[in-house]
């Protein structure tokens, strides 16, 4: 099998070639076809290794592929390594991305088919990225597919590129991405120089014999690349304006690529993490505190997308904490399960969207639950899923984080609840305001309601079953000993969190039983708040919704430190420097030249007397002066 | 009979060199001009052929079969035969030129510098 192994990321990479280097030859329908099918054979491979590693004795598999850089004594391969950890990663990115694929066919049919085969170009690249990033067998094939998913990123992002905010929104992914990527680089820099080498193994073998500093900063340094590209304080302001890209785009970098990659990196490299308590505090503060911030923006955007980012960035800041305090398990847990419900959310958005023709402010929806059914009882599956009801697969991931949160700190899991419950009420605000009470948009916009195409309805079904059903591999020991199945089957990469304090199981279920009725509560006040929702009356925010529904005016904050310093820095040198100093050079030049040409125009006089004149008296120049130089 | 000693062909030869050298820089017939510069090309030959005997005659007394001294005198033809290519292609220049401005005056060649 392992022999194959290098087909997974190479086939997504093959479809990304043809479709790109033949875009203006290919249809629709063949770029589709192209497209999905090198994405599914990829799942029916990653579903063979995923059998083949879930079987017991498995050992890690490293393979091979080529020597990618060999100078002297460092030799850093070019290598995949299959192990529990990204056979399980490589489920969730094909299996999902072959949803997604198959929903774009649908979503994207009003593109020309040159824009429609650069969409699925992307989209493969995409895929082959994230494949090459949690493949990799040590940090630089990992850091190739790390850049590689920035780039798709900003491609896709960007993909509408006739409106310059979605250019803008692109360029500020990719820069913030950069921010990140430069710490990643870093760590990589200071792990080839403590350890020598950079593969996963060897890495994790000497970690212990490194000091607590130098692991500390390396650790650091790999959370600010995580921070860049799994949205957390402060670099998360790019993933909300990442909507200007096409909705299956947003689908598949918050749910299977792109910001799971932060998490992934931390899981991968917990054996460093663990060994660092001050980088695990740390993490677990910024994911709190990112997961409530977000949570709060959420509850006062009216944009359908807008507020599914910001529920990604929460539900990330979660995953963090959960990292932060050692549950490694219970992150991983929470991003398979969070990949099923956020790709469905945005995929039943993308519907909502399709049916309403680009109307994305949910104040201008309401009723569609009649006329999108399937949409419906999919997208409340998906909400269900989000806000923790059992046996919604939200809820076990969540649970378990909480306990984990617990575990270290009651701190920690107030804040948890908290970010719970504000996620339920965000959650079912928009889910009411867009399915029930009455439509508030348009004549024309009532008359052409209609369900989406199979193409993209069958997705949404088969994410709402798993989004249903993922979260049965993990049930806690509460409910059945040894059934939480996801453990025991990563135990050999993450190991077991340990636990400070035991409680007694009744003292678990009142615990868990709080919570979900706080949550069931907490949608019921939505329902009663937003489900007859009548008219959309602009009214003047004011006070805390004004400066929620502004986003905390972070990004205004930013344009204030960064951006204008930086901008004025930039014309200042185009005005003084570039203008001044370098073109006063080149122009000087210039000058000097035609000064000194005009001087030297008398001699060229035309009698040949005087040519000759000049001639003879250098050469007796010459003479003299080398009798004398001899001399 | 006495041998002339290689001093009077160099100041013989200097002396033809100066004359051509004057002529070119003072006259304005390019006739005249053209000689000097004949002048200044055999001065240069005769200045050969004067070394290269003295050379010759130097070697000749410790080895009479050597053949030291004698390339210099071929130099001599080859300044000949470029000399000859140059007065065809300088004098048909020259023939040109009164054709053009019926004067063989370089003065008024300046004409060129425009």
């Amino acid at each position: 099998m392992s022999k194959f192994v290098f087909l997974i990321p190479l086939l997504p990479f093959v479809g990304f070639l043809i479709n790109g280097l033949g875009r203006n030859f290919l249809s629709k329908t063949l770029a589709g076809i192209i497209g999905t099918g090198v994405l599914i054979a990829s799942f029916v491979l990653s579903l063979l290794v995923f059998s083949e590693v879930s079987e017991p004795g498995f050992t890690v598999q490293v393979i091979n592929l080529f020597d990618f850089i060999k100078v002297a004594g460092l030799n850093i391969p070019f290598a995949f390594q299959i192990d529990q950890l990204s056979a399980l990663f490589l489920l969730i990115i094909t299996g999902i991305g072959s949803l997604i694929h198959i929903y774009s066919t649908a979503y994207m049919h009003e593109e020309t088919p040159a824009h429609f085969a650069r969409y699925f170009a992307y989209l493969n690249l995409f895929v082959f990225s994230m494949l090459l990033l949690v493949m990799g067998a040590n940090f630089i094939v990992m850091f190739i597919g790390w850049e590689g998913v920035g780039l798709c990123s900003y491609l896709l992002i960007g993909y509408w590129f006739g409106n310059n905010n979605y250019n803008n929104a692109a360029k500020k992914a990719f820069i913030m991405n950069r921010i990140g990527d430069l710490g990643f680089l870093l760590a990589i820099f200071w792990m080839l120089s403590q350890f020598g080498s950079i593969t996963y193994a060897e890495v994790f073998a000497k970690a212990s014999t490194a000091p607590v500093n130098v692991l500390t900063g390396i650790t650091i340094l790999l959370f600010i690349g995580a921070m860049g590209k799994s949205a957390q304080i402060p670099l998360y302001t790019w993933l909300p304006d990442a909507m200007a890209g096409p909705t299956p785009v947003s689908a598949l970098i918050h749910a299977a690529t792109m910001v799971t990659a932060g998490i992934y990196m931390i899981a991968r490299s917990n054996v460093l993490y663990t060994l660092a308590p001050t980088t695990q505090h740390l993490v677990a503060i910024v994911g709190i505190a990112t997961a409530l911030l977000a949570a709060t923006i959420a509850l006062k955007q009216n944009d359908i997308k807008k507020i599914l980012a910001y529920s990604t960035v929460s539900q990330l800041g979660l995953m963090f904490m959960a990292l932060g305090v050692g549950a490694y398990t219970g992150g991983v847990f929470h991003v398979m399960t969070h990949a099923f419900f956020k790709a469905l959310l945005f995929l039943g958005a993308g519907s909502v969207i399709h049916a309403m023709h680009h109307e994305q402010d949910i104040m201008k929806m309401g009723g569609l639950r009649k006329k999108l059914p399937i949409t419906h009882i999919t997208f409340l599956t998906g909400c269900l899923a989000i806000a923790g009801i059992p046996p919604f697969s939200g809820f076990f991931s969540k649970d378990e984080i909480l306990a984990a949160a617990h575990d270290m700190s009651p701190v920690y899991y107030a804040l948890g609840v908290i970010t719970s419950l504000m996620t339920a009420f965000y959650m079912f605000r928009l889910y009411f305001l867009t399915f029930s009470g009455a439509f508030r948009g348009t004549e024309t916009q009532a008359e052409h309601l209609h369900e989406s195409p199979f193409s993209m309805t069958f997705p949404l079904i088969i994410l709402a079953i798993f989004s249903i059903a993922a979260g049965w591999v993990g049930i806690p020991a509460v409910f059945a000993p040894q059934a939480h199945k996801l453990s025991t089957f990563l135990l050999p990469v993450l190991p077991e969190r340990h636990q400070h304090h035991h409680f007694s199981h009744s003292m678990e279920l009142m615990m868990m039983g709080a919570v979900v009725l706080l949550i069931v509560i907490t949608i019921l006040i939505a329902g009663k708040k937003f489900a007859s929702h009548k008219s959309f009356d602009e009214k003047q925010l004011s006070g805390l919704s004004k400066f929620l529904a502004n986003k905390w005016y972070v990004d205004e904050f930013y344009n204030l430190i960064v951006v204008k310093p930086v901008s004025q820095l930039a014309s200042f040198f185009s005005r003084v420097v570039e203008q001044k100093i370098i073109d006063g050079l080149v122009n000087g030049v210039g000058k000097g030249v035609q000064f000194s040409a005009r001087q030297l125009r008398w001699l060229q006089s035309g009698q040949t007397g005087s040519y000759v004149l000049i001639m003879t008296v250098s050469i007796i120049l010459f003479f003299i002066f080398q009798l004398l130089w001899k001399a | 009979m006495p041998i002339i000693p290689v001093n009077y062909y160099i100041f013989f030869s200097l002396a033809l060199f100066a004359i051509g050298i004057v002529g070119v820089l003072t006259r304005r017939n390019a006739i005249i001009i053209f000689m000097c510069i004949e002048l200044m090309l055999n001065a240069v030959n005769i200045l050969l052929v004067a070394f290269s005997k003295m050379h010759h005659v130097a070697a000749y007394a410790l080895d009479k079969t050597t053949t030291v001294g004698t390339e210099a005198q071929l130099f001599v033809f080859f300044i000949m035969v470029v000399a000859a290519a140059e007065v065809t292609v300088g004098l048909a220049i020259i023939v040109m030129l009164y054709r053009n401005i019926h004067s063989v005056d370089i003065n008024f060649l300046n004409r060129l510098k425009h």
